[in-house]
């Protein structure tokens, strides 16, 4: 599918002396919008209560957008890689708001539908070409640094629900929405969140676009001043060959680093899906329970953690390198669940200790597997084999939230305790040992899987076998 | 930074336009920072 020529991958191509710190913002400009994703209970009562069905339902929408972004992140992977980033950009730019303006149209007129096409389905393609599209420059534009680069970018996903949560709730109340009573909440509702979805879309499509017009790409054999690529070889796991998307899923090494995904995502949404009601249930009587008001700040420190971690601890597996990084998220995450199941408890503080930092390797999962498959497959089509990553995101999202409601639900209806969550908990456990194992399998890559030595280099010249 | 094999002139980004693409994204990440810190404080002070 070819583009314009204003967005062709060759124009993008930077001159010498270009500045590479110009590429961080541009992909932070991408995923500080697209971040918004994880910003929706915001205005999910008020949808609810519009459409006069359950919170599920309307948890339903962003649940197909995050099923959205696995799927598109794998089917466009190879085109965002042939056709470089501002191409990428500027279509997650006019899906990822289109998804707004189609999801507003369906609020004002009380089709549910419409705001599952819109912002499910339209915006969930724009979430997956979004999160994609600047890992793989950056990758390029930093290999000296490749954890670090793309940490920055992929912080910037958890950053956007730090900026869009507060900024939709002064929104809805500046549109006219009455969250005091029920009633009122329905009867305002609508207006308020129409006006909301089409504000968010506009100022999220003029975001994408300056993102789109700055980002560049590096010239072939480009590299940064004094960098010496020996120094990346001779790390372990680190290699210099190709491996093109369509070889990579083939290998063993692909299938456990999805496993690695999949179940470090599944853990960190056991916490982040019932934060509030948890924390809550966990400290209900005496001097020390937790208001609703102390644990939406509970959720909001998660996000501040889930954001933290995607920069702090993919930069540090720059130094201490990708797999060990991986036996601190899966390993010390599984024992700060256990300390969680049996000593959570006792204390708010050790609660939110032990929520927090199984947060921030949930992050760093995220931010460091782009830099893990770098090491694995080289940079030739990392983009495209990161995007079919992704679906394990995709599994997680719905796997995650599954195992944490089928043990709720099973504990019955009425007051909760922490004993009620216990179950699910050790569960996450479990599943966090089956990631420690399949982190502990990866091995570098056979050369049956590269490409030869004189292949194009650039994956719009890829013949992939 | 260089470029190798690379003929075309050479330019320099201008600085005015890092520092702004910066502030860009920044600003609405402080706005962020700011209102989290201040809803979670009720967390540790009851």
């Amino acid at each position: 599918m070819a583009v314009p020529s204003f967005l062709a991958r060759e124009k993008t191509i930077a001159a010498p002396g270009f500045n590479r710190w110009l590429i961080p913002p541009a992909a932070l400009a991408v995923h500080l919008c697209i971040g918004q994703a994880y910003a929706t209970s915001v205005y999910r009562p008020a949808l609810s209560a519009e459409f006069q069905t359950s919170e599920t339902a309307i948890g339903g929408i962003f649940s197909l957008a995050i099923v959205m972004l696995g799927l598109s992140a794998a089917l466009f992977g190879t085109w965002v890689d042939r056709n470089g980033p501002r191409a990428a950009m500027f279509v997650a730019a006019v899906f990822w708001s289109a998804g707004f303006l189609v999801a507003s149209v369906g609020i004002s007129t009380g089709q549910l539908w419409l705001v599952y096409l819109g912002y499910g389905f339209i915006g969930g393609i724009g979430l997956g070409l979004g999160y994609i599209s600047p890992v793989s420059t950056l990758i390029k534009w930093f290999p000296d640094r490749p954890g670090l680069a793309t940490g920055m970018a992929i912080m910037g996903f958890g950053g956007g629900a730090l900026i869009a949560s507060p900024l939709s709730r002064q929104l809805l109340a500046g549109y006219g929405l009455d969250s005091t009573d029920a009633t009122t909440l329905a009867d305002t509702a609508s207006g308020a969140v129409t006006m909301l979805f089409i504000t968010l879309g506009l100022v999220y499509l003029v975001f994408m676009l300056f993102g789109s017009a700055i980002i560049r790409v590096p010239a072939d054999g480009w590299k940064p001043d004094g960098f010496d690529p020996s120094t990346i070889k001779s790390k372990a796991l680190v290699t210099t060959d190709s491996v093109s998307a369509a070889n990579a899923i083939k290998t063993p090494q692909f299938w456990l680093l999805w496993v690695v995904l999949f179940c470090n995502v599944t853990a960190g949404i056991g916490i982040l899906e019932q934060a509030s009601p948890m924390i809550q249930d966990f400290f209900s009587s005496g001097a020390g329970a937790v208001t609703a008001t102390a644990a939406a700040g509970f959720v909001g420190l998660l996000s501040l953690f889930n954001m933290g971690g995607r920069f702090v601890w993919s930069s540090t597996s720059d130094y201490i390198g990708r797999k060990p990084i991986y036996m601190v998220y899966l390993g010390v995450g599984l024992v700060m669940y256990l300390l969680l199941a049996t000593l959570g408890s006792s204390s708010t503080v050790l609660f939110v200790l032990f929520a927090a930092v199984i947060l921030s390797f949930y992050g760093g999962g995220f931010a460091t597997v782009p830099a893990y498959l770098r090491d694995l497959f080289g940079t030739y089509q990392v983009g495209a084999i990161h995007g079919r990553l992704l679906t394990a995101w995709s599994a997680a999202g719905v796997a995650g939230p599954l195992i944490v409601n089928a043990f709720l639900d099973a504990a019955g209806d009425g007051e909760r305790s922490a004993a009620d969550y216990r179950p699910a908990l050790f569960t996450m456990v479990c599943v966090l040992a089956v990631g420690f194992v399949a982190n502990m399998l990866v091995k570098p890559v056979a050369s049956k899987w590269h490409e030869p030595k004189d292949a194009p280099s650039t994956p719009e010249r890829s013949t992939a076998r | 930074m260089s470029s190798t094999q690379d003929t075309r002139t050479p330019s320099t980004t201008p600085v005015a336009l890092i520092v702004l693409a910066w502030l860009l994204v920044a600003l609405p990440l402080a706005y962020g920072l700011f209102q989290t810190v201040k809803t979670a404080i009720p967390l540790f002070t009851g």
